[in-house]
């Protein structure tokens, strides 16, 4: 096969995850248009058909999500793509989608809220909203990209991790990574794992739907139309599917939920680390906000300053070992966040008190420059 | 008589949860003799509900099945048969669930000519929850949320049904059962967004509220006050006053979504066999 450079692009964030999507397996996107969103979804409309695939602009984001849940119990990979007040609308169907295990992918580029916000003002204030969005207790995965070869490499990672846990990946993107334009190479078919949902290989009158076989909890699935005729509802139910108030039911079926995204912890969790192992000062941050932050270690490191950064990939589940293990030889950790605090609350709660954790947080639609992480590492160094 | 259409049924889940005199299973009953009749391959044909009284029938029906978020059936129905268009899809509803939370999506799918069946079962309240008004609930109707009676006025849903683009709209009752088989198993035919308003009875939540009388009483009310369509057109104005028509209310044929969707995949399929 060529090299890279033979590949190479100049793509933006919002296409390379369309683009990611397509090669991951996407065949369905439903949408309702959104900025700063809408670029996934124009891109979508014009190649999914290319691919046999196929687009819809449902009536609005609460129809979206409902759309993609429908597609994906056929066997289709599905996805939606959305900004965080079209995010807010789907989340009771989000719900739907965790309980009911459909694998799908739902993309929250976010902007500046509360309420319609700053529609095209960049900002990182639905990490918490993707944590607790929807009702009740129950498990979630969202990954954030920084990069825009990473739009396309993690979009295929939220579609594998999908498929394998069953359930819907959150894929946070903020409005300048969604925006920006770098160089970017596509991987050839076959370079990145591309992975299916586990399917049964029970005849119909075997098969129970919501029954694990193995110690992964995840139940193998059918397809709506090959004759399993089963049943898929968002009331709490039994594995059999069919609804049941038992607390003998219902406390074990959310157990059983939970506990399949945390035996996956190891494949699921992931962040990346740039001079942490000796650092005083590390500075925790994603999405864009980590490019300003990996900017000043350079210039610190250059400076001989022991400073590090820890950048979350994974938003949920929340890294906890990732950053206990930092904090350990640290004298302070400073978390950098386009929001007031919703990460930095989480920091402190990992640590424990183990070292001080100081935010440096903005929520006006500006990015947080590399000065303004620079100024808050001189302060506590 | 239930040997006939038994196969449609999960009886293990029976009996069903709906109250004494609920005209749910009489409805549900005309779906399936429907699909019977029209010779749909159970394993092709996908049952898609919302939630409320009515939307309950999904776990009793032995199709793939899917229950979902109220007012979102046809959304969530959408979904299903655009991704796979070779599947029979029908959508069961309430008056509550469709016309109030899930009316945006009503008319979308009706506009975009999409081909589903959806059966709506009009029991002018919402039953499960016990007992209050729906926009279908007539004005000057009691319910828990109207104690001084409805001071609002009910869609005509098969006329909104129409405005909105549907290519097939009948209107039944729980009473004629023999026309309800009749006009959903013709909605299955039209290839297109085919609506069946179902007139049920709820003598428990609205009946009682409403002084309906009995359960008996309430069907003998559709009877006395339904009149075909077909019927009526022979008849003069006065005897027409003050009826409910039923029957097939409008069928026209118009590109459906998922056949134009196709056509455009088709272009490429060609151009990518021919490079």
């Amino acid at each position: 096969m060529t090299t890279a450079p033979n590949k190479a692009r100049l793509m933006q964030g919002n296409q390379a995850c369309a683009e990611g999507a397509i090669y991951a397996g996407l065949r369905f996107y439903a949408g309702y248009p959104i900025t700063p969103s809408t670029e996934i979804a124009e891109v979508l409309a014009e190649r999914l058909p290319q691919v046999g695939g196929r687009f819809i602009q449902m009536e609005d984001e609460i129809a979206s999500m409902a759309a993609i849940i429908g597609a994906s119990l056929t066997g289709t990979k599905a996805m939606t793509a959305t900004s965080g007040p079209g995010f807010s609308l789907k989340q009771e169907n989000l719900g739907y989608g965790i309980l009911a295990e459909v694998p799908c992918v739902v993309v929250n580029v976010q902007r500046l809220g509360p309420s319609t916000g700053g529609p095209t003002a960049p900002a990182q204030g639905d990490v918490m909203q993707a944590r607790w969005g929807t009702h009740g207790d129950h498990p979630v995965i969202a990954l954030c990209p920084n990069s825009v070869q990473e739009c396309f490499d993690l979009t295929v990672t939220a579609f594998n991790l999908s498929e394998r846990f069953r359930i819907p990946v959150l894929f946070m993107l903020d409005e300048v990574i969604g925006h920006m334009r770098e160089r970017m190479a596509i991987p050839d078919p076959g370079e990145l794992e591309v992975s299916e949902r586990k399917r049964t290989a029970l005849p119909p009158d075997e098969y129970v739907a919501y029954a694990p076989v193995d110690d992964t909890l995840v139940p193998p699935m059918a397809n709506f139309g090959e004759g399993y005729r089963f049943h898929v509802t968002g009331l709490l139910h039994d594995e059999t599917g069919f609804p049941s108030n038992s607390s003998s039911v219902v406390g074990p079926h959310l157990d059983r939920l939970h506990r399949k995204v945390e035996r996956g912890l190891d494949e699921i969790v992931m962040v990346e680390e740039i001079e942490t192992d000796d650092a005083d000062v590390v500075i925790v941050a994603y999405g864009c906000v980590s490019r300003s932050a990996a900017h000043v270690v350079r210039e610190a490191r250059a400076q001989g300053l022991r400073v590090g950064l820890l950048r979350l990939i994974t938003l949920w589940p929340f890294p906890v070992d990732a950053v206990r293990r930092v904090a350990e030889g640290a004298r302070a950790i400073i978390v950098a966040e386009m929001n007031l605090g919703q990460v930095l609350d989480v920091v402190k709660s990992a640590v424990e008190g183990q070292v001080p954790v100081y935010g440096v947080c903005r929520a006006d639609g500006e990015m947080i420059a590399p000065d303004t992480i620079r100024e808050k590492v001189e302060e506590v160094l | 008589m239930f040997a006939e259409i038994e196969q449609y049924f999960r009886t293990n889940r029976l009996p069903h949860i709906w109250c004494p005199g609920c005209s749910n299973g009489i409805i549900v009953k005309s779906i399936v003799e429907a699909i019977q009749k029209a010779g749909l391959d159970q394993d092709k044909t996908v049952i898609v509900s919302g939630i409320g009284c009515s939307s309950r029938a999904t776990g009793y029906l032995n199709f793939d099945t899917l229950h979902t978020t109220h007012g979102r059936a046809i959304a969530f129905a959408t979904g299903v048969k655009v991704a796979n268009p070779e599947l029979n899809v029908f959508v069961i509803t309430g008056d509550g669930d469709c016309t109030s939370i899930g009316g945006n999506h009503f008319i979308h799918a009706a506009r975009r000519n999409i081909d589903l069946n959806v059966i709506l079962f009009n029991n002018n309240i919402y039953g499960m929850t016990g007992g209050q008004y729906s926009p279908m609930s007539p004005t000057g109707a009691k319910g828990t949320t109207a104690p001084y009676g409805n001071i609002e006025r009910p869609f005509d849903i098969c006329n909104l049904a129409i405005g909105a683009g549907a290519t097939y709209v009948a209107r039944g009752n729980s009473f004629h059962t023999h026309q309800l088989t009749d006009i959903i198993h013709a909605g299955i035919a039209n290839k297109g967004f085919s609506f069946v308003e179902a007139l049920a009875a709820c003598p428990i939540y609205y009946g009682r509220k409403n002084k309906q009388g009995s359960a008996a009483d309430m069907l003998k009310w559709q009877k006395d006050h339904c009149l075909s369509k077909e019927a009526a057109d022979r008849l003069p104005l006065e005897k027409k006053e003050g009826k409910i028509l039923t029957g097939v209310l409008h069928n026209v044929s118009a590109p459906e979504y998922t056949e134009q969707y196709d056509k455009i995949i088709s272009r490429f399929k060609e151009a990518n066999s021919n490079a």
